[in-house]
Order: structure tokens, then C-alpha cells, then sequence
């Protein structure tokens, strides 16, 4: 038996090994496919061979899903493969030089695998870690506060192939970082606390799980258990934390009443696919108050009558993964997930999470359940919604994390003492993650309503030009409107806020912000595939100098073109940054038009370089000016 | 008894469950599109069918017809848009007409002139992609593709085979064929299939028939896109 | 009634095959009745050199494939007050930018050095030689064009059409038949 013969044996018996815990079932194509490049380090050919063979599945359909994933690899990355957090706060503490001091000391090209294949270094989209930046991902483990003395470190221990265990702890440490916590933060509830009070809601004959009821009739409210704790969320005004502001009651109850087909059942799934860059707050409540988390979805499965739920956990916070399975498990054990939860007969209900594997547009509703069905991430056609024909088909709830952990909390504490908090039209809290110029960045949270200026006076920002609230998809607000508030009836946030002091480029900004909606696009609908692509390829030609008024038309139209046509809410809102810092900071965008009339994107004499180099010609003829700035 | 929508002003019927597009082209209005076919589930990726429903933008190919719906569809400012997608696609690959065997039978093509596109207006992309011979019967000319999935879907969802799917995302989408060496030859495709005809551009051509029929006698150099249903020229 | 002032028009090949300047000729004795609207300035039609500044419309066929061909265009676009891409290559690069997924070196290779018959072959690097740009690219991504008129070649109708409107006034269309990429 050769090598080759021997390694294609071992790899075959890891793959199957892989295959066999998940089933067999292609539905988990992405949980196997990350346990799989877990083992391996990348998805080889001959891995793709071995998952058909286990899986029985069309080689087409394993390749079409690991090359949708930023995080799965067709070819090899290195043993060590670390990503950079590129998010603009990356950017503003200096992430560019680390990796470039990183690339030195290991001697290697960013992008490319180092010649041994020890070692691969690359830029990923925000982690997550904007308070305790910049960070990187090595093997999807989060390392935050870079400095050059860490880059140092970790240089080192590559070169020396410890093995990823063995590197210091302290390397890993991940701080929460809370600077304000209201009722969501400081809640003091003991697991099983919200549900033992929602079963209280009901009276005797009403203590029944909804899924042992005939749903085509539909439940009426007030008649205890599941309608009780429904009207509760009800009178609680609870809307969807995730940004949209959806009434989290209309979601549930429409669920409930979906008629179910023999076999089916109702799943809840809890979004924790935190991609929005400048959103962290679902990490520390996953780190903080998983149980609260776990207590919210049990609370909404007794509510419509589910038995599934799904954590889908963003591949970035990969290292949550084994102590919130590990929760989950102790969960099981104080009755309080499995079957007959708490002695309510027919409250079955258990909760299992699927990573990510890097892709933003998965936090759309129903990108996240093709995800969780094994598929590419691409949004669905809708109607139908998930609350009918949600994950394999069967009526569907996706709320926020923290949308899961405030539900809990109005189980606890009732619908109306939740209402009383925030104002009219946003009921409760919202917590804030904090970053980019400012002295405390980290987790705030607020009643709804608190204004803009409140919040840059609590974490210690002054000299401020701007804010982006709720991330690039949000908005970006000058002093002007610092008066604003946060909430539903003025500025709605998934939680993002960061913040840009006189010292920043706005244009570099909402650059930063392009490149991240061209890498993330999907590349479903022609609009969002070609057009954040040309989009990014013309901010970069003003960023070059080579900007006229023509490209600036350009950039106009092409955002109304994004805004109309495409699929989903990123080619939405790809052009949000763009068409923000315009209106509010347009002279960041005069300066960059350097170039009164048309100037090609592309250097002329760059272009004529190879030619020059390949006949060795350097006379005046071999040369051509270029419009910009004549620098040729 | 069916139920009505109007459509830039003229009344259509409608069967319940039919979409936009549907019953447009069921009642002799052309609404432009490219990744939908009669024959396979919509689809509605490449947004050539977009209308304002109610003052709202949305793909008639995917949007279910409602009663009392107003749609406009052939309005200089949808199609403005719906030329400026087919340039983005035109820039996105290599689409060489004059040298491409589906010329004059191409619906990317025809829908280009029936928009009126003059120019591709973007810078290109110019990527580089690699052609594949490997099967007897049939050359895969991946620079022509518009990732409208009509291949996907007929190999999937007709022929059983699965020998085409989408790889690589946003602007590195691609077509995959289902063998380990990535060539067509190596499939179990043949010239039978549903997936060997549906292909709007000239990706999947057929060998040895290549200009076969002259100019002037191809299907759109006859009547343009549209007018065997709409009955007007473009 | 004054009489009219005739426009002046100058025309150009780049990276093309002077088969849209064969079709231009193929308006025929249509070219009498345009000579009525128009003179020619600089052209492969009339053997003048330099595009005379505040000419009124430059026609360009090819797109850019090397250093000559920017020049030339260059030129173009600082003397012609409108500036019209005819054919495939002007527009999107046409034949010439299939070379555009091999590389510069790969190509030199092959045409001077590797090539059948070759031996001891050097790549041209004589000063009066255009160099050669690394990828062919369409003229509007190097100047700003005011109109283009497709084909490859667009038929003698098609540019007496699109010349005929726009002399006349009107926004150049071309219709069904006339419109065509091939």
C-alpha cells in the first residue's frame, strides 16, 4: 500500500466518521462540511469524493454549497489560517499594519499560502469584536486586542507549529465589555424561572402544550397556557430586534395557526448569525445570558406549538460554540428541553445549533433556513413566508437573539411591565454595541428612546462627525441629528452604533462599507451580483484620483438601481452608506473628484508596463500619460 | 370565471395561482425576461422582468397576479433599468457576438435590442474562463453564462442528473458540472436532455451545427424578442 | 435663406478591420446626398492626418490595443465635439479582446518565440512599433463617447440611418433589422 493510499484511507474513515454523527443527512450539508474542513483544514477533492460517496448526494450539490461559504475552502489556506477582521474599526485601530507586520515576520503574501502550507493570512468581514479590536479569526477561533506585541506572539507560535490547543488562553480571552445594563442586562432570572411563570399563566385545563391542540381551529386567546403567554408578548408591544421591527406577536400567531401537513412540525429558530459589521451584542448575550436566550425560544415554542428550535450561530463566534452546547445540556437534564417540559404534557421541544460559515446575507429569514436545510445562502422568493413554509418546508419562526431573551423576560414579568418601559411605539430596551471613536465602546443598553446625544455622552465620545447606527444597512447621521432617538418611530437599529470623530474620511467610510456589501452579495439577482461589483470598482476609482463628476452620476444611478431592483434587503441597502455620506458629507466626496472630465478607471501607463518589460523599451513612445495627475 | 389586473393600462385575466408574467404572456404581452421558462418553476434571479406593482418594483415572474393589481411594465423608466441590467450582464462576461454560434438565436441578444442597448456602457469585466470540449457532443462556453439556472433546473428537475449547479458567490458565481474533473465529458449528460436545450445564450452548444442557419433566416433576425406574443416590433 | 453649414466629420480605425469603414462606403450613392450635409476631415477616406480642432463629429471603429491606438483617440475626443463608436470593437473590444484572458508574455511567446517555424526569434521592440497594451479594452472605458452605433459591421443602412437622425436632429434609432450585434 502506497502513502497516498494509506492517507486517502485514513481521510475516507475521518469523512465517514463525520457523515455518520450527522445522520447521513444531506440537510446538515453545512455542519458537515465545517467538522469536516475542522479535521482536515480544507475540503479536498478527494474529501469531496468521500462526503458523495457517504452522502449519496450529486458531487455538484456538495461543491455548490462549500463555494458559497467564505469560510469553506476548495483549495488549501495552510495548516494556520488566519483572517483579519476588516470592518472599518479594524480599519480606524490599525489593522492594515498588523497584517502587513503579521505577512513579514512569517514571509508571506496576504491571500496567497505560505510554500510549506503551514501558514495562509487573509481579511474577513467584521468578527464581531469592534470593542476589543482589531481581531482576528485563526481557524475560526476570535483573537482580539491585536497589538504588534500579539502579532509577535502569534507569528511565533505559527512558525513554531504549536498546535492551535496549546496556544495561551489569554490569547482567546474575549471581554463582555458591558457599560449599561436595564432590565434585559441586569435580569437576575434562574433558568426555568420564565417558563414555570408561563405555565403559571395558565389555569388547569388550559395546561397543555399548543402542538396537542387542533390548530385549523385555531386557538382563542385568555383560554391560559400557550394563548396566555401569546397575549402577554401581545400587550408587551415586543417587536423584532433584528432591525426590521416585525411584531414579534403577529409572527408567532401566524405560525401557530398554519396549518401543519402529516409529519410536520413547528420550528423556532433563533438568529445569531450577527453579521451586520458593528453588531456584537448578540455574542456577550449569548456569553452572558444564554440561558435567558434558551428560556425565550422554549417560551415561543410553547407559545405556537413548537417542537425544533435552531441557534444558527454565526461562524465568527465559533468559540461559543461548546459552552453554549454545553448549557444546552444541562438544560436538558433540569427538564427544562426534551419532552414533557416542566411536566406539561406534550411540551416537547429541543434546541440544537448549526454554525455558519461566513456569509452576511445569512442573516436574512430565509437565506438562514436554506442554510439550515444544507443549501447556499440565497434568499427566497417570498411569499410564501416561513411562518407557513419556513425550514423543509414547515411553518417557521426566526427572531433575534435578543428578540428570544426579552420574550423570556415578559414571560417572567408580565406583557404590560415590559410595555411600560421604552416609549408608545417601542416597548422595552435595546442594547447598543458601542464602537469605533470613542473612550468605553462596549454593550449599552436602553430604554427605547434614548437619544443619539445620550448615548455619545455615556461611552465618552466627543469631537464627533458622525454615526452609523445599525451598521451599513442603517444609517449614518451627522451632528445635526444627534438629537434623534433610537426606536422604531425614528431611528430602528439592529444594535449597531459606531462612531466617527472629525479625524475620519466619511468617503473612506462608506468605501469600506461598498467592499464589504460586493464581498457579502449572494450573486442570485443580477442587480446585487454586477452592481455592488461595479459599485465598489468606481468608489475605488474615486478613491485613485481618477473620480470626475461622470463617475459620480454614475455612482448615483447605479444606487437607485440597487435600491429598485434586487432580490433581498442587501442590494437594498448596499447603497445605504453611499447615498448617507453624500447627502451629509458630500465635500468628502468633492475632494475626491480630482478629474473635471472622463478618466479611465485603469492606469494607461501602468498598462503599457508588461509590454515595456518584454521588449525592454523605455522611449518616450513606450510610454503613455495618464489623465489623472499626469503621473505617468 | 378568472379574475383581472391591469397591465400599463389594458385589462389581463388571470387564473388563480398565475403570476404576473404568466398571465401577461398567456394574453399576448411581452414582459422581457431571461431566467424564466414556461416550463420550470420561476425562478426570478435576473430581475429583466421587473414591473412596479402598485408603485412598488418586484419580478413578475415570481409576483402572484391579485385582483385590482396596476402593473406597469413597458415604461422608459423600467426599461432604462432593464437595459442597464442586460449591459451589466453583457459586462460581466464575454460576449462576443460575432463570434458566438447562438447569435441571432440568442435571447440575452434579443432582448438587448428589444431594450435598445446601444453600448455596453460599464467598464467590462474581461474574466477569464475556461472553455470545455470534453464531451463528443456538446462545447460548454462558459463565458456567455448569465447564471439564469435553466440548466440547473432542467438537468435537475427533468433529466434527474444534477450535472450542472451554481458554485463560488456574488460576483464569482459560476457553473460546476457534477464530475470530479470538472469536465462535461465526464458526465453522464447527452444530447437528449431537457438541460442540453434550455440554455438562452450560448453556453451549451450543440457541436458541428455551428452557423448553420444564415443570417437573416435566425430567429430573431425574423421578428424580434416578444413579437410572437405581443405582436408588436420592438 | 442662408445655406446650411456643413458639418465636418473625421473617422478613424483603431483595433478594428476597416470592415466598418468597408460598410460606410457601402451607403453607396447615398454618399452623394451625405457630401451635401458634410465635408470629411481627417479619414482613411481623404488621407488627412490630424483632426482639424472644432470638427463636429469623430467616428471611431476598433477598440485600443496599444499605445497608438490612445493617441489616436485621444485626439479624437479633445478635437470632435461629438464622438461616435462604430462596430463591435469600439464598443466592447470585439475580436481583438479575446486575447484578453491570456497574458501579454504568453501571447509574445507564442506569436515571436515559441511559435511553429520560429527560431532564435526576438519580440519587436523597434521605437517606431505602437507598444502594446495588456488588455484590449473598448474606447468608451478611455474617453467619454457620445453615441454608439453596433454591429460587425453595422450595414451601410444601419449608419446611413443612425447619421441620417442624428444630422436631422432626432435621437439615433435603429429598429429592428438595423439593430444587431454581428
Amino acid at each position: 500500500m502506497t502513502v497516498n493510499d494509506t492517507r486517502d484511507i485514513a481521510l475516507i474513515a475521518v469523512v465517514e466518521r463525520i457523515v455518520e454523527r450527522n445522520g447521513r443527512d444531506p440537510t446538515r450539508m453545512v455542519q458537515i462540511l465545517r467538522e469536516v474542513q475542522e479535521a482536515l483544514d480544507w475540503l479536498s477533492p478527494q474529501a469531496i469524493d468521500a462526503l458523495q460517496a457517504a452522502l449519496k448526494v450529486p458531487r455538484t450539490k456538495i461543491e455548490g454549497v462549500a463555494g458559497f461559504y467564505a469560510f469553506f475552502y476548495l483549495q488549501p489556506r495552510g495548516r494556520y489560517r488566519l483572517l483579519f477582521s476588516d470592518n472599518i474599526t479594524d480599519r480606524m485601530l490599525g489593522n492594515e499594519a498588523l497584517l502587513e507586520r503579521l505577512c513579514r515576520n512569517l514571509w508571506i503574501e496576504p491571500g496567497k499560502v505560505s510554500e510549506d502550507g503551514l501558514v495562509s493570512v487573509d481579511t474577513t468581514s467584521c468578527t464581531g469584536l469592534c470593542d476589543q479590536g482589531p481581531a482576528l479569526l485563526v481557524n475560526n477561533q476570535a483573537i482580539g486586542r491585536l497589538t504588534a506585541e500579539r502579532i509577535d506572539q502569534i507569528a511565533e507560535l505559527v512558525r513554531s507549529k504549536v498546535p492551535l490547543a496549546e496556544w495561551p488562553d489569554e490569547l482567546f480571552a474575549i471581554e463582555d465589555n458591558i457599560r449599561r445594563a436595564d432590565v434585559l442586562l441586569g435580569n437576575d432570572m434562574q433558568p426555568g424561572d420564565a417558563l414555570r411563570a408561563a405555565r403559571a399563566l395558565a389555569p388547569d385545563e388550559g395546561l397543555m402544550a399548543s402542538n396537542m391542540r387542533s390548530w385549523r381551529e385555531g386557538l382563542p386567546t385568555g383560554l391560559g397556557g400557550p394563548a396566555a403567554i401569546l397575549d402577554e408578548i401581545k400587550h408587551a408591544n415586543l417587536r423584532g430586534r433584528g432591525g426590521a421591527g416585525f411584531t414579534t406577536a403577529l409572527k408567532w400567531e401566524a405560525c401557530r395557526n398554519a396549518p401543519l401537513k402529516l409529519g410536520q412540525q413547528r420550528i423556532v429558530v433563533c438568529n445569531a448569525d450577527e453579521g451586520e459589521p458593528g453588531t456584537f451584542k448578540d455574542r456577550v448575550l449569548l456569553t452572558r445570558h444564554a440561558d435567558a436566550v434558551f428560556e425565550g425560544m422554549t417560551v415561543a415554542a410553547y407559545a405556537v406549538g413548537a417542537t425544533l428550535g435552531f441557534l444558527y450561530l454565526r461562524g465568527e463566534y465559533r468559540h461559543l460554540l461548546e459552552p453554549l452546547n454545553a448549557i444546552l445540556e444541562r438544560r436538558r437534564g433540569e427538564n427544562l428541553l426534551g419532552q414533557n417540559i416542566l411536566g406539561i404534557p406534550g411540551a416537547n421541544f429541543d434546541i440544537e445549533i448549526h454554525l455558519g460559515a461566513g456569509a452576511y446575507v445569512c442573516g436574512e429569514e430565509s437565506a438562514l433556513i436554506e442554510s439550515l436545510e444544507g443549501k447556499r445562502g440565497t434568499p427566497r422568493n417570498r411569499p410564501p413566508f416561513p411562518v407557513t413554509n419556513g425550514y423543509l418546508d414547515q411553518p417557521t419562526i426566526v427572531n433575534n437573539v435578543e428578540t428570544f431573551a426579552a420574550a423570556a423576560l415578559i414571560a417572567l414579568k408580565g406583557g404590560a411591565w415590559y410595555a411600560n418601559i421604552g416609549t408608545r411605539h417601542s416597548a422595552g430596551t435595546k442594547i447598543l454595541s458601542v464602537s469605533g471613536d470613542c473612550a468605553r465602546p462596549g454593550i449599552y443598553e436602553y430604554p427605547f428612546g434614548v437619544s443619539v446625544r445620550q448615548v455619545l455622552a455615556d461611552c465618552g465620545a466627543d469631537d464627533v462627525q458622525a454615526v452609523q447606527v445599525s451598521g451599513p444597512s442603517g444609517v449614518c447621521i451627522a451632528p445635526a441629528e444627534f438629537d434623534r432617538i433610537i426606536g422604531f418611530e425614528d431611528i430602528p437599529t439592529a444594535g449597531a452604533f459606531t462612531i466617527f470623530n472629525s479625524s475620519r474620511d466619511m468617503f473612506e467610510v462608506a468605501r469600506n462599507y461598498v467592499h464589504f456589501f460586493q464581498h457579502e452579495s449572494c450573486g442570485f439577482c443580477t442587480p446585487c451580483r454586477v452592481g455592488t461589483a461595479l459599485l465598489k470598482k468606481l468608489m475605488d476609482k474615486l478613491h485613485q484620483g481618477a473620480g470626475s463628476p461622470y463617475d459620480f452620476a454614475e455612482i448615483e444611478k447605479l444606487n437607485v438601481l440597487l435600491q429598485s431592483m434586487s432580490h433581498c434587503g442587501l442590494g437594498h441597502t448596499a447603497c445605504n452608506p453611499v447615498l448617507d455620506t453624500i447627502a451629509r458629507f458630500r465635500p468628502a466626496y468633492d475632494r475626491r473628484l480630482m478629474q473635471k472630465d472622463f478618466t479611465p478607471a485603469f492606469d494607461l501607463d501602468q498598462a503599457l508596463s508588461l509590454a515595456r518589460q518584454m521588449t525592454g523599451r523605455d522611449d518616450a513612445g513606450a510610454h503613455l500619460a495618464s489623465q489623472h495627475g499626469g503621473e505617468a | 370565471m378568472s379574475q383581472t389586473f391591469t397591465l400599463d393600462g389594458k385589462t389581463i385575466a388571470f387564473e388563480p395561482g398565475q403570476t404576473i408574467l404568466q398571465a401577461a404572456d398567456a394574453a399576448g404581452v411581452f414582459i422581457p425576461h431571461l431566467c424564466y421558462h414556461p416550463e420550470f418553476k420561476p425562478h426570478g434571479s435576473c430581475k429583466l422582468c421587473t414591473v412596479k406593482v402598485n408603485g412598488r418594483q418586484t419580478a413578475s415572474c415570481t409576483m402572484r397576479a391579485m385582483p385590482g393589481m396596476a402593473v406597469e411594465s413597458d415604461t422608459e423608466e423600467i426599461n432604462a433599468e432593464r437595459r442597464a441590467l442586460t449591459q451589466m450582464l453583457f459586462v460581466e462576461g464575454n460576449h462576443y457576438c460575432p463570434s458566438c454560434e447562438k447569435s441571432g438565436n440568442c435571447q440575452l441578444q434579443a432582448t438587448a435590442y428589444h431594450l435598445g442597448m446601444m453600448s455596453t456602457h460599464y467598464d467590462h469585466f474581461f474574466p477569464n474562463r475556461a472553455v470545455d470540449a470534453s464531451h463528443p457532443e456538446v462545447l460548454l462556453d462558459f463565458n456567455r453564462c448569465i447564471l439564469c439556472s435553466l440548466c440547473v433546473r432542467a438537468s435537475r428537475d427533468v433529466d434527474g442528473k444534477n450535472v450542472f449547479a451554481l458554485s463560488g458567490r456574488g460576483i464569482d458565481t459560476h457553473l460546476i458540472v457534477n464530475a470530479s474533473s470538472g469536465r462535461l465529458g465526464d458526465t453522464d449528460f447527452t444530447l437528449a436532455d431537457k438541460a442540453a436545450e434550455v440554455c438562452p445564450v450560448g453556453v451549451i452548444l450543440k457541436k458541428r451545427q455551428g452557423f448553420a442557419v444564415p443570417i437573416g433566416e435566425r430567429t430573431y433576425d425574423k421578428a424580434p424578442i416578444g413579437a410572437t406574443t405581443a405582436g408588436e416590433a420592438c | 435663406m442662408t445655406e446650411k453649414k456643413k458639418l465636418r466629420v473625421a473617422t478613424t480605425s483603431l483595433a478594428g478591420c476597416f470592415g466598418c469603414h468597408m460598410s460606410f462606403l457601402d451607403i453607396d450613392e447615398r454618399l452623394f446626398t451625405l457630401l451635401e450635409h458634410i465635408d470629411f476631415d481627417r479619414s482613411p477616406l481623404t488621407d488627412i492626418k490630424t483632426v482639424t480642432p472644432g470638427t463636429d463629429i469623430g467616428i471611431i471603429e476598433g477598440g485600443l490595443c496599444n499605445a497608438e491606438n490612445v493617441h489616436v483617440l485621444r485626439e479624437f475626443r479633445q478635437n470632435c465635439r461629438i464622438l461616435i463608436a462604430m462596430g463591435a470593437c469600439a464598443i466592447n473590444g470585439g475580436l481583438p479582446a479575446q486575447r484578453n484572458s491570456l497574458s501579454l508574455p504568453a501571447i509574445f511567446d507564442e506569436v515571436y518565440q515559441a511559435g511553429f517555424g520560429l527560431a532564435n526569434a526576438l519580440i519587436p521592440n523597434d521605437p517606431e512599433l505602437p507598444l502594446v497594451l495588456d488588455q484590449v479594452h473598448p474606447i468608451h472605458e478611455v474617453v467619454k463617447i457620445d453615441y454608439f452605433i453596433p454591429g460587425c459591421p453595422p450595414s451601410g443602412d444601419a449608419i446611413w440611418k443612425f447619421l441620417t437622425d442624428l444630422l436631422a436632429g432626432r435621437e439615433p434609432e435603429l429598429g429592428h433589422g438595423l439593430m444587431h450585434y454581428d
